[in-house]
């Protein structure tokens, strides 16, 4: 081990405190009794129950992860696709061109993307609603499934699939029986990131919501417009822990999952 | 052992089992196989011997139908290939690189190409058994491949692609990463295994001594050619090239012109140097250049100079002890070395020549291959 040096333990603490401390503060004032924000009252769980009986706030929740919900599952399926296609087909013409379409959400700007799709869906004369924002959603979140799948998909040994279909399988048996099953922890993390990305996208769903399906960060944000409340920061706290269990939950699964392969392979040595 | 010779292939009524005809493979503008034509008959096992790169594994591939015949055609008992696809053929592969399912137990990657016949469930179970007793792997049978070693590993792949009976099986590098002890157990299992099922089996391999000793036939292919197919006795008493000659185990090559004297020739190849004789069956004009083939083994080492024909005088230059056996590198005075080798039936320390000796190398006039040059 090295030895902790006391710049080194000065730089860390200040590195984690600017990311940190100000969730920890909302977190701190999630549990207080006084209404005023900036000052301490004492400990209270009360904005809590406030916020579980706050119709508006379930609404939006339930929209939000109705939405997440849909949308990264349309966008693993369009974007598993998209990657075969591009891992696999080699060279066809147009490809470039595929590909760059493919991955250009990745960098455009959200403002662009949300305003192109408000004016298709004014121009189509699409009601603006659950159905809009999980269609935005779809074709933003796709690419990053697209990224994640195809990284897995380079290195995965097609004689795995040739050994299929040598064993009689039809190229859908093969791709449902044997690649499927191998690139799933890919798969799986790309629903989950579209998932999280859906979860918290504020600009693409201000442009593309309608009036009965705000979304909770839209809700959020419209509502920290009239002053903060202590009920916002019971709200956020809450969305901090599922996430946070989520990650932990996932990392404790892959990391298990590699220790325990690790282990296999050793004992398989001996 | 079966009693009657297994022969097929110079018996004119067996009917081939795969005929490749005018075959031809290319990649863009590399011809990785070069209008082949050949056959392979049932029952057999054919191993296919080369150096890296020279077209073994597209060879197989063709077969498998991996990849497309370029020209030419494929036939498979008669039946042209071309418009079958993999899943549809009666022919199974054992991949170089095994290809084993990792996120399926042994069970069940041998169980895989049953339940794609949609077999009835007992039938799947009896026949799985039965594989793994073959290849002795019951008691991994609930593992996962990466659960298991790297022999085993390699079982599971030769029981997952026997499984369906395949009429061809075909055999990728199959012991390439097995160590020695195990990849001769393997090897004799394997015969073993061909004798019980009666399946055609086509081997490759970069390894010599392995084709030898498994195959009924060895094909020594180069550069998307093959040289020579034909029993591994023949392939090594008979080549047919100075490639063949030199690929398959050890061997002097001596370049020379022949003259027709009585049953051979004489072949001179050195100003100073005796002429040596050779029977052979092969016409030389008088005066053609020509290489005489002679393996190591068969050439005596002496230290008074024998009564024959062939009987060459040089120093000994490099002694290689190989534990039974130990081959001597002689200097003949021209500057060509010539191998010769003997059996240690005495100790090291009563060996009777050293470095530097002066010693006779012999040999009989039907010794030594006479090839063109
Ligand atoms: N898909 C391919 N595309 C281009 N060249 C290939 C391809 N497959 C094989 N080759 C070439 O064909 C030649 C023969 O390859 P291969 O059959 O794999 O050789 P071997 O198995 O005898 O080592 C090699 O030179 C290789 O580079
Ligand atoms: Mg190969």
């Amino acid at each position: 081990m090295r030895r902790v040096t006391w710049f080194n333990a000065t730089s860390l603490t200040l590195g984690f405190a600017f990311l940190y401390l100000p969730m920890v503060i909302l977190i701190i004032y999630s549990f207080n009794e006084s209404k005023l924000v900036t000052v301490w009252a004492g400990f209270s769980t009360k904005w809590y129950g406030e916020l579980l009986s706050n119709q508006s706030f379930l609404d939006a929740a339930w929209v939000t992860v109705k939405v997440a919900v849909m949308s990264s599952s349309i966008a693993t399926v369009l974007g598993t696709m998209a990657a075969l296609v591009l891992v696999r087909s080699g060279r066809f013409s147009g490809r470039t061109l595929f590909s760059g379409m493919i991955y250009a959400p990745l960098v455009m700007p959200e403002v662009i993307t949300g305003l192109s799709l408000l004016l298709l869906f004014i121009g189509l004369n699409i009601d603006r609603g659950v159905m809009t924002i999980v269609l935005a959603h779809t074709t933003f979140s796709m690419c990053f499934v697209s990224v994640v799948v195809s990284s897995r998909l380079v290195s995965f040994d097609r004689s795995l699939e040739e050994a299929a279909l040598d064993l009689g399988c039809s190229q859908m048996q093969a791709f449902f029986l044997v690649t499927l099953p191998i690139i799933a922890p890919a798969v799986i993390s790309g629903w989950l990131l579209a998932f999280t990305l859906s979860l918290d996208d504020l600009v693409i769903a201000s442009f593309t919501a309608g009036p009965s399906s705000t979304t909770l960060p839209i809700k959020i944000w419209s509502s920290i417009r009239l002053g903060l409340s202590p009920e916002i920061n019971a709200l956020s706290t809450l969305m901090i822990a599922v996430v946070t269990v989520g990650v932990i939950t996932a990392s404790l699964i892959s990391k298990r999952g590699s220790l325990k392969r690790q282990a296999d392979e050793r004992a398989a040595e001996t | 052992m079966s009693q009657t010779v297994f022969e097929p292939w110079n018996d004119p009524q067996a009917k081939p089992l795969i005929q490749f005809k005018n075959v031809t493979k290319r990649f863009g503008d590399f011809t990785a196989i070069d209008n082949q034509t050949f056959d392979i008959y049932e029952r057999e096992f054919f191993a296919l011997l080369g150096p890296s790169g020279c077209g073994k594994t597209t060879m197989m591939r063709m077969l498998a139908g991996f990849e497309k015949v370029t020209e030419g055609k494929i036939l498979l008992a008669g039946q042209d290939m071309a418009p079958i696809p993999p899943n549809k053929r009666a022919v199974n592969m054992m991949f170089q690189s095994y290809a084993l399912f990792p996120h399926l137990s042994v069970w069940e990657n041998i169980a895989f190409g049953l339940k794609r016949d949609k077999k009835p469930k007992d039938e799947i179970t009896d026949r799985v058994a039965q594989m793994l007793k073959l290849t002795r792997l019951e008691k991994f049978a609930q593992r996962k491949p990466h659960q298991i070693s790297g022999g085993q590993r390699q079982r599971v792949a030769l029981a997952r692609s026997l499984a369906k009976a395949p009429k061809l099986l075909l055999l990728d590098e199959p012991l390439g990463a097995l160590d020695a002890k195990l990849r001769q157990d393997t090897q004799f299992e394997l015969v073993d295994i061909q004798e019980k099922t009666g399946t055609t089996f086509v081997i490759v391999t970069h390894d010599q001594e392995e084709a030898m000793t498994v195959a009924t036939r060895v094909a020594v292919m180069d550069d998307g050619k093959i040289m020579q197919a034909d029993t591994p006795a023949n392939i090594y008493e008979r080549p047919n090239s100075v490639y063949v000659a030199d690929f398959i185990g050890d061997v002097t090559i001596i370049e020379g012109r022949a003259t027709k004297t009585g049953d051979g020739y004489d072949i001179a190849f050195a100003e100073g140097q005796p002429t040596l004789h050779a029977e052979s069956s092969k016409t030389f004009q008088n005066g053609q250049s020509c290489h005489l083939a002679i393996r190591p083994e068969k050439v005596a080492i002496t230290a008074d100079k024998p009564d024959t024909r062939n009987a060459l005088k040089g120093t000994i230059l490099d002694i290689a002890y190989l534990g039974n056996l130990s081959t001597y590198h002689v200097r003949l005075e021209t500057g060509q070395i010539v191998k010769a080798q003997t059996a240690n039936t005495r100790r090291l320390s009563r060996r009777n020549f050293t470095w530097e000796d002066t010693v006779w190398l012999s040999w009989t006039d039907t010794a030594a291959v006479l090839l063109e040059g």
